[in-house]
């Protein structure tokens, strides 16, 4: 991995070009970003840890904490809202036992709020790791629960 | 085009095959314009023909796309380092129309790319794609291989002399991206917080090297300016701006979707005709037509046509053309208050009035929604709307966009606001249900 960093660095006209893409990296690796990651990242960037953190802690989709092996981004913006999101949350809430930005004590699932995911077309929307679900309804989300509860 | 379509931005969109590759693409007419701009047109040309189309910025702002462009310094793009950059950083709240466009023909955004880079002689393309649009991001890959396979990107692209290649950036979510100075600050691996103009990107951008930004949506109607002519083009508009526009509405209407039409098709043509009216049960009762930074315009109003003059004549701004309905069952303070959620989330914490007052406007709306309000807190609510909503007291547009719905909706809802304080509670049941 530190081979490829240092690929996506050589490919910015500066080395820090590459932060989202290295932390994204990592992410996709470790499933979130640990501070021993992060310090390794910003010596290859050359950028100080306090820097680089500045970055990582900056955008919505890099985790600081570790997350469950599946994340549920359910959707909180004004067109889900109207069609009835906050239901769905707490329907989410009940079932799993946390709040949302917890993770369930078996460790398969963090539940994050997340703002408009642009499948308004389709609200109430959420992104299930890289899938996108539209139109969700709790019977969905129970059938979803019980299939993320059973995958690795 | 070989014939001018009058949905030229999704003609070739078809979900059941998916998006045309590079054969098909050109099958259809594609790759035209970029074989005539490389072989026979100068960039000043490609510049005054777009200008001459009345192209506006699709992204919200509605600058004229020729007019950006004509800020670039000349020099050729072998003699100085240039960016062209397309804004796929798609997160106004009620705004899907970019997805359609990534997702439905990737190749059309990389020839309109090739167009706007040639025009300002720009070396280097960037697509800042936000970090959600997965599928987006994987279409976009192959139809950016597969382009440069076919010799459309790299080196000297049709033996013009012009070298052009476009790289993806997959951004980490953070809305003020789309701002296209905190969007330069982020590519350049820092906290993506807005800039000071002068120097404007066209002079300073990207690692201070003259940049364009353009949106997607702006950038894939380059193409068909070029193939079809500046004249085609400005005459799709039923008003005073040019081409097509896409259009699209959420919230409790029968079809909810997005639609290319005229630029200038009637608000209610779209509501009515293509979103399929109002739910049985519900009504109309105001909407934002251009995402959540955009004002309220009421169920009166809904014979403005979706222009950039005429929605800024009636009080509010054309946006990214995405219209959020609210209807009467939900509770409009509830919905003020998840926009200003949203905005307060989203400010980049970099200026003082909208890092603290945003929040501050969140608490007062809360109090109220809950039944806690009281009258004073209503002149609070003014006063930030006010000060927080013009111009030039705060470090960049992010605090006036999220006022115009809050100013809009004191205005419009203040009976409903003075019910919620008078009876400690909220009439509606807000956001409930299906």
């Amino acid at each position: 991995m530190r081979a490829e960093i240092l690929a996506l660095a050589a490919q910015e006209l500066h080395p820090r070009g590459a932060s989202v893409a290295a932390l994204r990296l990592v992410q996709a690796h470790f499933g979130w970003v640990s501070t021993a990651h992060l310090r390794e990242v910003a010596d290859l960037l050359g950028m100080s840890a306090d820097d680089l953190d500045g970055v990582a802690t900056y955008f919505n989709l890099l985790f600081r904490r570790p997350v469950g092996r599946h994340v549920i981004m359910l959707c909180d913006s004004v067109s889900c809202w109207i069609m009835g999101c906050e239901p769905l949350c707490a329907h989410l809430c009940q079932k799993l036992g946390i709040r949302p930005g917890e993770t369930t004590a078996d460790n398969a699932i963090t539940l994050l709020p997340t703002v408009c995911i642009g499948h308004c077309d389709h609200a109430p929307a959420m992104l299930v790791d890289d899938t996108l679900h539209g139109d969700v309804t709790m019977e969905s989300l129970d059938h979803l629960i019980d299939t993320l509860r059973n995958t690795p | 085009m070989t014939v001018a379509s009058e949905r030229p931005l999704t003609a070739m969109i078809d979900p059941a095959i998916g998006p045309p590759n590079c054969a098909a693409y050109e099958r259809a007419g594609g790759w035209q314009a970029a074989r005539l701009a490389l072989g026979s047109l100068t960039p000043a040309e490609i510049i005054d023909r777009v200008t001459r189309s009345k192209l506006r910025g699709r992204g919200g702002a509605g600058f004229g796309t020729g007019q950006k462009w004509s800020f670039v310094p000349k020099e050729p793009a072998s003699e100085r380092r240039k960016y062209l950059i397309a804004n796929a950083d798609e997160m106004e709240p009620g705004t899907f129309k970019d997805r359609w466009l990534l997702e439905g023909n990737p190749l059309q955004l990389v020839e309109g790319m090739i167009l706007a880079a040639y025009a300002v002689q720009a070396g280097h393309g960037i697509v800042f794609l936000r970090g959600e649009y997965q599928e987006a991001c994987v279409r976009l890959h192959r139809a950016i291989g597969e382009a440069r396979q076919q010799g459309w990107l790299g080196e000297n692209i049709l033996g013009s002399g012009f070298t052009f290649d476009i790289h993806v950036h997959s951004s980490a979510g953070r809305y003020i991206c789309g701002e296209e100075t905190a969007l330069l600050t982020a590519l350049e691996g820092r906290r993506a917080t807005p800039r000071s103009k002068p120097p404007f990107p066209q002079t300073g951008g990207l690692w201070g090297a003259p940049s364009v930004v353009n949106n997607v949506e702006t950038l894939c109607n380059l193409p068909h300016i070029i193939a079809n002519g500046p004249e085609w083009f400005a005459g799709l508009g039923l008003g005073e701006d040019g081409g097509t526009k896409i259009y699209g509405v959420s919230g409790r209407v029968a079809k909810p979707g997005a639609w290319e039409l005229p630029i200038g098709t009637p608000l209610r043509q779209i509501i009515e005709d293509h979103a399929g009216g109002m739910r049985p049960g519900y009504q109309l009762r105001a909407l934002l037509p251009g995402g959540a930074s955009t004002a309220f315009i009421d169920a009166t109003a809904l014979d403005v046509a979706m222009d950039y003059g005429s929605v800024e004549k009636a009080g509010s701004r054309l946006g990214t053309g995405m219209a959020i309905i609210l209807d009467d069952r939900t509770c409009p303070i509830g919905m003020i208050r998840n926009l200003e959620h949203f905005f307060a989330k989203e400010s980049c914490g970099w200026c003082t009035p909208c890092r603290d007052g945003l929040p501050w406007v969140e608490r007062l709306l809360d109090a109220i929604e809950d039944g806690t309000g009281r009258e004073e807190d209503m002149e609070q609510l003014d006063r930030h709307a006010r000060m927080l909503g013009a111009p030039g007291r705060t470090f960049c547009a992010h605090a006036p966009g999220a006022m115009a719905p809050l100013a809009s909706g004191l205005k419009l809802f203040a009976a409903d606001f003075a019910a919620h304080i008078q009876q400690g509670r909220c009439p509606h049941h807000a956001g409930a249900g299906p």
